[in-house]
C-alpha cells in the first residue's frame, strides 16, 4: 500500500515534471534584453574580454561578495566542528 | 518536439532520480548524494536556459563570428556551484559527527531526538 | 596503510604543476575560460592530492591548519578590499575605478574580438586573485579538517 502511494506521488511528479520540456523551447531564450547589454557594453564598461567574469565581478559584484561569505561561514563551520579541544573540555562527541 | 529538448529532460530525469533518492535511501551518504544530484539538475538547468542557437561561449578572447550565449545564467551557475560545494562540505560534517556519535549513519538510528 | 612509492613520487611531481596550472586559470580569470573560483578548485585539487598520497599525520607535520585559515581570511579581506577601493575613490561600493584608468590593470580594450591583454580590466583581476587565494585556502582546511576527523590513521 506504501510502495503504491510513493510510486502514485512518484508519477505525479514525473509528469509534472514532463510539462517543462514541452512548454519550453532549448535554443531559444525569451528574454534577452539584460544579455544582450551586457554582451554588447560589457567589454568597454570593464574592460574584460571575458563577460562572465565581468557579470560575476563587475555588474553583480555584491552576489559574488556574498557568496563568497558563504563559503567562508561554511569553512568556519567545518573547523568549529572538528577543533583540537582542550584537555577536560565537555564535549559530545563519542 | 522532446527530442529537440533533449537537455530539459535530462533535467527532468537527472531531478526524479535525485528526489527518489533522497526520499527512498536510508543510508545519509546516499541522501547527500540526491542531494548533489539534485543540485547538479538545476546548475543544467539554468545553463541550458541561456543558450542560443549556434552560440559561442561569451568570451572575446580570439573569439569567432558569430552569436553568444547569455552570460547572466552562467555566472548564476558559478554561484550555485560554490554554494553546492559549500554545503555538501557541512553535510559530511555532519555525517562525520553522527557517525562518531552514534556508530551508524543510517537513519533509522537516528532516533534519539523523538524520545 | 601506506601508499605505494610509486604513488608518492608521482604526488611530489604533479603537485606544483597542478599549483602553477591554477595559478594560470585565476590570473588569466578576465581573458580566458576560469577564474578566482575554478582555478582555487583545481589549486584545492593539489592539497587533495597530497592528503590521499601521504598520511594526514605526515601532511599535518609539514603544513599547518592555520596557515590555510589565515590565508582564506587574507583572501575575503582582499576582495573586500578591492570593493572598499571604489569608495576611497569617491565612487558607488565595488565599483570598477582601475579600469581604462592607465594605471595598474588599466589599459583599454578594443572592441570585438581581439587577442587579449593582461592588462587591462580594472579591479576585477585583483579580485580574482583574492577570490582564488580564499577558495585556495577554504577548501585545503576543509580537506583536511575531513581527512583529520576520519581516523587519519588509516589514509
Amino acid at each position: 500500500m506504501k510502495k503504491v502511494l510513493v510510486a502514485a506521488i512518484f508519477l505525479v511528479w514525473a509528469a509534472g515534471l514532463c510539462i517543462l520540456p514541452l512548454l519550453l523551447s532549448f535554443g531559444n531564450p525569451a528574454a534577452t534584453d539584460m544579455d544582450t547589454y551586457f554582451l554588447r557594453n560589457g567589454q568597454a564598461a570593464a574592460a574584460a574580454n571575458n563577460i562572465v567574469t565581468s557579470v560575476v565581478f563587475d555588474f553583480r559584484g555584491f552576489d559574488t561578495l556574498g557568496e563568497s561569505v558563504v563559503l567562508f561561514t561554511a569553512v568556519t563551520g567545518v573547523a568549529l566542528m572538528f577543533r583540537a579541544r582542550k584537555e577536560g573540555e565537555e564535549h559530545e562527541d563519542e | 518536439m522532446v527530442f529537440f529538448n533533449l537537455p530539459y529532460v535530462a533535467v527532468v530525469v537527472l531531478t526524479l532520480i535525485g528526489l527518489a533518492t533522497i526520499v527512498l535511501k536510508r543510508n545519509l551518504i546516499k541522501i547527500f548524494l540526491g542531494i548533489t544530484i539534485l543540485e547538479s539538475a538545476v546548475n543544467l538547468f539554468l545553463v541550458s536556459l541561456g543558450y542560443r542557437e549556434g552560440g559561442i561561449a561569451p568570451i572575446y578572447t580570439n573569439a569567432p563570428e558569430g552569436l553568444m550565449v547569455l552570460p547572466t545564467p552562467q555566472a548564476l551557475t558559478l554561484t550555485s556551484i560554490v554554494i553546492g560545494v559549500a554545503t555538501t562540505a557541512l553535510l559530511l560534517s555532519f555525517a562525520i559527527i553522527i557517525w562518531k556519535k552514534y556508530g551508524s549513519i543510517e537513519i533509522g538510528f537516528l532516533r534519539r531526538l523523538k524520545e | 596503510m601506506r601508499m605505494s612509492k610509486i604513488v608518492r613520487t608521482g604526488a611530489c611531481i604533479l603537485y606544483p604543476l597542478i599549483i602553477i596550472f591554477g595559478l594560470y586559470v585565476v590570473v588569466h580569470g578576465h581573458l580566458t575560460p576560469g577564474g578566482g573560483f575554478q582555478g582555487g578548485a583545481v589549486i584545492a585539487t593539489a592539497a587533495a592530492l597530497v592528503l590521499v598520497a601521504f598520511s594526514h599525520r605526515e601532511v599535518a607535520g609539514m603544513v599547518r591548519k592555520a596557515v590555510f585559515s589565515a590565508q582564506e581570511s587574507l583572501g575575503l579581506l582582499l576582495f573586500i578590499g578591492a570593493g572598499i577601493l571604489g569608495l576611497l575613490a569617491g565612487a558607488p561600493f565595488f565599483a570598477n575605478i582601475l579600469a581604462n584608468s592607465g594605471l595598474l590593470f588599466g589599459l583599454t580594450v578594443p572592441p570585438g574580438p581581439n587577442p587579449g591583454e593582461l592588462n587591462t580590466a580594472g579591479v576585477i583581476p585583483l579580485m580574482n586573485i583574492a577570490v582564488g587565494v580564499e577558495v585556495w585556502g577554504g577548501l585545503a582546511i576543509i580537506l583536511m579538517y575531513l581527512f583529520s576527523a576520519t581516523g587519519g590513521e588509516g589514509t
